[in-house]
């Protein structure tokens, strides 16, 4: 599973990133993250706020940094699919 | 040598003048703000109005204005701006919101009105929402034929509610935030104790504790975010008191001749300012000679262009439209500085 961060590095970015990885280190399960930078990367998303999180290229969640439990209820259900 | 030495003690003593004078105490009410605007506002009760289907009207007007609730860092500034380009009601409101943003945040109008004082607070958001429109009209108009990918579906998702509170709830909120805000700026002790109990009545019955929790950090978060860039902006303007002599200034940049304000919104264009920073240099070229209306079109010029900023815009909609950009926010500043210099005399 791909797991892409959205955001130029503000404040939200990093929190949004630091969260989701304490979430993947505690799972056994084949998961990259990357953070995405670049503005225009990042657009081609559709989004309108960061940050941005984005499993296996479906944008989930935006503008804020979402709870704990449901980043860990998206990357779950992102697993699930993919079974 | 001395000289040097000397131009160091004007920017301590710049710093040590601000921390024991307080100034910075007129943000505090307006970090709150910021953080609960981040936290509590539904963002997409206004993101509505940029839709490709949005009447022109209505966008351009929204997009002058929202900044203030939209937009307290400049995080959040770009990928709206580049949202709204490239699927929502197109470059003109984009552009209109990408110049006033900066401008009518909470913190930016609290600071400015607090430190250059009441006029230059409000002519410095009257100023910018007002040449906001008229430079969103006129990209619009010469790059006409260019039209963005409208995406209705796209765009309806983007927007779709989350869940809040409900617009009376957030209304009242705010309104009793802002008039915590107002009331401390003019030392009306009773009414602030009204008002936050008030605050607390809501808070303890509207509000999860989760929620004030994360207000609190969101808060927190923009202290930290700004107040040590805003320390070294202070300790910058000390500096500069201290190294250019008045007579240069009040010779380039005093008065409110055209060109004095044609030159002050150039060298806005140039400099990078972070966020709220060029509030305290504008204040040590005013003191140290500029016209008013030089200072706003330099309030005007400066925060909205800004190299990093225009990399990135650049890499959104081109070399050709931010050149043009870059052209018109010049020209308007300078404009809008001219008019205000000739009220405020």
């Amino acid at each position: 599973m791909n797991i892409k961060i959205l955001g130029t590095g503000c404040a939200r970015c990093r929190a949004l990133s630091k969260a989701v990885r304490e979430i993947t280190d505690q799972m056994q399960a084949d998961i990259t993250i990357e953070e995405v930078k670049d503005m225009k990367q990042i657009l081609e998303y559709p989004i309108l706020s960061t940050p941005g999180l984005v499993i296996d290229e479906q944008l989930v969640y935006h503008g804020q940094v979402p709870k704990k439990e449901e980043i860990e209820k998206l990357i779950a259900s992102a697993l699930k699919k993919q079974e | 040598m001395e000289f040097f030495l000397q131009v160091l003690k004007g920017g301590l003593d710049a710093l040590l003048e601000y921390l024991s004078l307080h100034v910075l105490t007129c943000l505090v009410p307006a970090f709150f703000i910021a953080g609960a605007i981040a936290i509590f506002i539904s963002q997409t009760a206004v993101l509505k109005y940029f839709g490709p289907g949005a009447k022109k009207l209505l966008s351009y007007s929204i997009a002058s204005v929202s900044g203030a609730i939209l937009a307290v860092c400049s995080c959040t500034v770009l990928p709206l701006f580049g949202g709204i380009y490239k699927r929502g009601a197109g470059l003109g409101p984009a552009i209109a919101f990408l110049y006033s943003a900066p401008a009518i945040n909470i913190l930016a109008i609290v600071y400015s009105a607090r430190l250059l004082g009441y006029d230059l607070g409000v002519g410095r958001a009257i100023g910018a929402i007002l040449s906001s429109i008229i430079i969103g009209l006129i990209m619009a108009a010469i790059y006409r034929r260019d039209k963005s990918q409208k995406d209705a579906a796209a765009f309806d998702i983007l927007t779709a509610d989350t869940e809040s509170k409900s617009p009376q709830q957030q209304l009242v909120f705010f309104i009793i935030l802002v008039g915590i805000l107002i009331s401390a700026a003019s030392g009306q002790w009773i009414v602030i104790g009204i008002l936050l109990a008030a605050l607390s009545i809501i808070l303890w019955r509207w509000f999860a504790t989760d929620e004030l929790k994360q207000w609190m950090i969101e808060t927190g978060r923009f202290v930290r975010m700004i107040i040590p860039w805003l320390l070294v902006g202070v300790f910058a303007a000390g500096i500069l008191r201290a190294a250019i002599p008045e007579s240069i200034v009040a010779g380039v940049v005093g008065g409110n001749s055209l060109q004095a304000n044609f030159i002050a919104s150039f060298l806005g264009s140039i400099m990078y300012f972070a966020t709220l920073t060029e509030v305290p240099i504008v204040r040590a070229f005013l003191d140290l000679g500029m016209g008013k209306g030089p200072a706003l079109a330099l309030l005007l010029a400066g925060p909205a262009l800004s190299l990093p900023n225009m990399l990135v815009i650049r890499s959104i909609m081109g070399t050709r439209k931010t050149l043009t950009y870059i052209t018109l926010v010049i020209v308007m500043a300078t404009i809008s500085g001219y008019i205000f210099g000739l009220i405020a005399q």
